[in-house]
């Protein structure tokens, strides 16, 4: 049984800009060595900024190659380059050197040791975007999925070559696409989606494809680039590398300029402002600041920097949310989530996923009727106000406000990082609430949200880990009591909604039975272990108690519980 | 960071209240101060007579009663008018306002909102997104995101008389509490930072039940001994509370917190102090509200308080019991009666 979504329109989107050679993210790798340069230059600047005396730089230097080395020790990854090993071997012994002179005759030699690590560290995050290659995949990714939709679902000889299904009827988009089309013209966009899945990258590139925008750059986890089929496609679409293990101070500001810089040239940009993968299966709550925080400084130095008379390059934040029935890592995130919750130890990032699971994956989310829907929200400023079709912050009563006011201070653009960081806080909270009001609540989000919590009604004594341990005899609920929670609760979710809170899929209406169904069928649909199904006396079950709680939690933080 | 040439712009204050007057004074000691009344006959009064409420003007001070030329002429004000005229001003008052402006408010007491077919005495329980500080009401009503308030032991006449006293200044930008410092710091006026800024907010708002109180015992004739009890104990009822409401433990042993405590617990000077002095004295609510003109926040605060309390969970026995002296028939006598029979045993819990 299939329930159409109504109001995917299938609507081809023409590209905003014609030739690849116009795109940001081109213009960029095309002055690769320039832009590299320019982050280095800046980042040492900075990194001296925060450590003014030599004495502080050398021990930033030896904390660095320290933690560097320890990181070598406990946790290498396939991507890591060869020589790693060497180049830091041999700066530890160019600062054991120093270590008999005085600091300030020591200076030299350390600037020129950290100038070594941060254009090493640069020459790691530098995406590299290449047209010929972004072409190519593009055709592939296409080609295969087409293919994959079209032999998988039409079950005929033949089927594989026709164009029946494309893949937006298996992905839809939904929410402001106009609007976003438009911003892409008028500023710099920088597009913050939720992120539940590993699939979530490319599914966001193929989203931004299809809506006729130029490539994005990506901050992406340099744990994917083990994965060679997504390196592949990250380095094709232009990300750039994010290596979470990577603490140390010239790291992290090497980072941060890069994508502030990028973004202040004009590219595009794209990053998960939830750090991780949701481990809980929770939209996410906190934000990393960091990345953030780039884009007001972006903002800020567009307003500064922008000679008088030209017009000011905006940049416009939009929040997104990916909606699925499954994900694939789901019982293993939610694994990671119980184990560290009540003990907060160090969780390395592990990938059960090579290439070969991938493929599978893909083919069984092909051939099984499970959908995705993308939500593009409003755009806003880097303040968090919503912007209107050209861009312009509006303030809550409609009225136009100009965003370079934020950054005044008695008539004049003044550099205050520490309201900054407050800004950083204040947009971060503002896209926490536009995602739970731009989030799709799918029937299948119902069905599991309203069976873990009436098992957890049912048991009221029991804390989460009890409940989670819960015998197998208690695990079974009545189905017609199971439905009226549904019917409750889903009559409080159209209320939310009415109230621009909340979004649904349309398969959400009409009858509540099927409703159930649909969202029975689709639940964690390809797991060994179903989260939630029905019993042969048509009793709703469970056969994973920890799966069932991770898509439940799709659905906290609405208040939804007191209904059930 | 802002250039020292510019310390000398013009800045407004909202409200030509005895508060009002008093920071417009302090204000003007280097600057031109723009003090908006709602009435024009006060405009007119002040223009002519150069006092307001017993407090003399300073000659810089320029009184308007158009709040276009306040937020147009600066570009930091310091609102203080009382809780519930608060978001009708700021409604006002919002179309004028930038991004660039700072704002620094003097208020100390809460802002309800309700649906149309209730009023605070119909509702039975109020939770944190009805009841609202007063920073939260300039953001949600205006674009003005760097906003602060101003908080401590400021009673008028003392400050007016230029004895030494402190507050602190409280915002989530060192911005404004650095521009709050510059522009009313003096020889006999001290002025603290603190980055707690709904934590400050509570502080100043909930030491009103205390002062009500406070003003109760001394009515009731009883010495130093009550107070002590009195203020200890407020104190530890103001953290719960406090907390509840989304500040932390720290802002309650401050300037704002201990020390705006102590002195409106010991100044007859202190308006809320007053009504609970009436009171005890065993006049009405009724008789006291119609004798003066004057807002005593304490009132309003007991009111949506108890209502909070009692929505959270809170053991708030002090505020409790003032809520039925004020609004119910309790008397000082029995409610006094009461707290001294309720069982409290542990002296601190919270740290």
């Amino acid at each position: 049984m299939e329930v159409v979504e109504k109001k995917n329109k299938n609507k081809q989107y023409k590209p905003i800009l014609e030739g690849i050679p116009d795109w940001p993210v081109y213009q960029l790798s095309k002055n690769r060595k320039e832009f590299l340069e320019e982050v280095s230059q800046k980042s040492i600047s900075r990194i001296k900024e925060l450590r003014p005396t030599p004495k502080q730089l050398l021990d930033e230097l030896e904390a660095t190659v320290y933690r560097e080395q320890q990181r070598m020790k406990r946790n290498r990854w396939r991507v890591d380059p060869a020589d790693e090993q060497q180049f830091w071997a041999t700066i530890k012994e160019e600062l054991l050197t120093l270590a008999a002179k005085t600091p300030e005759e020591a200076e030299p030699k350390a600037e020129e040791i950290l100038k070594r690590i941060v254009l090493r560290y640069a020459e790691e995050i530098a995406g590299n975007f290449k047209a010929s290659s972004y072409k190519v995949t593009r055709e592939i990714v296409k080609f295969w999925f087409v293919r994959l939709l079209n032999g998988a679902r039409v079950k005929k000889f033949g089927a594989f070559f026709r164009n029946r299904y494309t893949l937006r009827d298996k992905i839809h988009i939904v929410g402001k696409v106009k609007q976003l089309r438009k911003l892409a013209t008028e500023g710099t966009v920088v597009m913050v989606p939720t992120h539940f899945s590993n699939l979530d990258s490319i599914l966001i590139g193929w989203v931004i494809h299809s809506l006729g925008l130029p490539a994005f750059i990506y901050g992406a986890g340099l744990n994917l680039f083990n994965i060679k089929i997504f390196a592949y496609f990250m380095n094709s679409l232009g990300a750039y590398k994010v290596d979470r293990r990577k603490k140390n101070l010239p790291y992290l500001e090497t980072l941060k300029l890069y994508s502030t810089l990028a973004i202040q040239k004009g590219a595009h940009s794209l990053f998960f402002p939830g750090g991780t993968r949701s481990r809980s299966g929770m939209i996410e709550k906190q934000l990393k600041l960091g990345l953030l925080n780039s884009t007001i400084e972006a903002q800020r130095n567009l307003y500064l920097e922008t000679p008088p008379g030209d017009k000011v390059r905006k940049i416009f934040i939009v929040p997104v949310t990916l909606n699925y029935h499954f994900v694939l890592e789901g019982p293993d995130l939610i694994d990671d989530y119980l184990s560290i919750k009540g003990q907060d130890r160090y969780l390395p990032e592990q990938d059960k996923y090579g290439s070969w699971q991938l493929i599978q994956f893909l083919y069984k989310f092909f051939t099984k009727g499970s959908n995705i829907s993308v939500s593009i929200g409003p755009g806003l400023d880097v303040m968090g106000n919503y912007v209107d079709e050209d861009g312009r912050s509006l303030d809550p009563q409609g009225r136009v406000i100009e965003t370079r006011d934020y950054f005044v201070s008695n008539g004049k653009i003044t550099i205050d990082k520490q309201r900054e960081d407050e800004y950083t806080r204040m947009l971060s909270q503002k896209i926490v609430s536009e995602y739970h009001r731009i989030n799709r609540v799918f029937a299948s989000h119902l069905v599991a949200f309203v069976a873990f919590e009436m098992w957890q009604k049912k048991h009221a004594k029991l804390d989460l880990f009890g409940l989670l341990r819960l015998p197998e005899e208690d695990q079974v609920l009545s189905y017609e009591e199971f439905r009226e929670t549904c019917k409750r609760v889903r009559k409080q979710i159209y209320k939310l909604k009415d109230h621009n809170k909340v979004y649904h899929a349309t398969h959400l209406k009409g009858k509540i039975d099927l409703v159930i169904r649909h969202g029975l069928d689709n639940v964690g649909i390809l797991h060994l272990k179903r989260p939630l199904l029905l019993n042969k006396e048509g009793n709703i079950i469970t056969k994973d108690f920890n799966t069932l709680y991770y898509y439940h939690n799709r659905l906290t933080g609405y208040d939804l519980e007191k209904f059930i | 960071m802002t250039s020292k040439s510019s310390s000398n712009d013009p800045v407004g204050v909202i409200g030509a209240g005895s508060f009002g007057s008093v920071v417009a004074n302090l204000l003007a000691h280097q600057r031109k101060v723009f003090l908006y009344a709602r009435d024009p006959k006060v405009v007119d009064s002040i223009q002519q007579k150069r006092e307001n409420r017993g407090h003399k003007l300073h000659e810089n001070i320029i009184a308007v009663n158009d709040l276009s030329v306040v937020a147009g002429e600066c570009n930091t004000l310091f609102p203080i008018v009382p809780s519930q005229h608060f978001r009708s001003m700021m409604k006002q008052l919002s179309p004028h306002l930038h991004p660039y402006h700072i704002l620094i408010h003097g208020t100390k007491g809460f802002d309800i909102t309700l649906p149309p077919d209730q009023t605070i005495e119909s509702v039975t329980k109020l939770n944190r997104s009805q009841v609202k500080t007063i920073s939260e009401v300039i953001m949600e009503e205006s674009v003005a995101v760097r906003v602060g308030c101003l908080a401590g032991p400021n009673l008028s006449r003392e400050l007016a008389a230029g004895q030494p006293a402190a507050t602190v200044i409280a915002s989530h930008f060192n911005e404004v509490i650095n521009l709050g410092k510059r522009m009313l710091r003096n020889d006999h006026f001290q002025v603290y930072g603190n980055n707690d800024l709904v934590g400050v907010e509570l502080a100043g708002v909930l030491k009103n039940i205390i002062a009500i109180a406070a003003g109760a015992l001394s009515g009731m004739g009883f010495g130093e001994n009550a107070k002590g009890l009195l203020i200890s104990r407020g104190m530890v009822e103001m953290v719960y509370l406090g907390r509840a409401l989304g500040g932390n433990t720290k802002a309650f042993l401050g300037v704002a917190g201990v020390g705006d405590l102590v002195t409106t617990c010991n100044s007859p000077l202190s308006r809320n102090f007053n009504v609970g002095f009436r009171l005890a004295k065993g006049e009405t609510l009724k008789d006291i509200l119609a004798s003066t003109d004057e807002i005593a926040e304490g009132i309003n605060t007991v009111h949506i308080a108890k209502k909070c309390a009692d929505y959270y969970k809170v053991r708030a026995p002090i505020t409790n019991t003032l809520y039925q002296v004020l609004f119910e028939d309790l008397t000082m006598t029995q409610a006094l009666r009461y707290l001294m029979r309720y069982p409290l045993n542990t002296d601190i819990d919270f740290l």
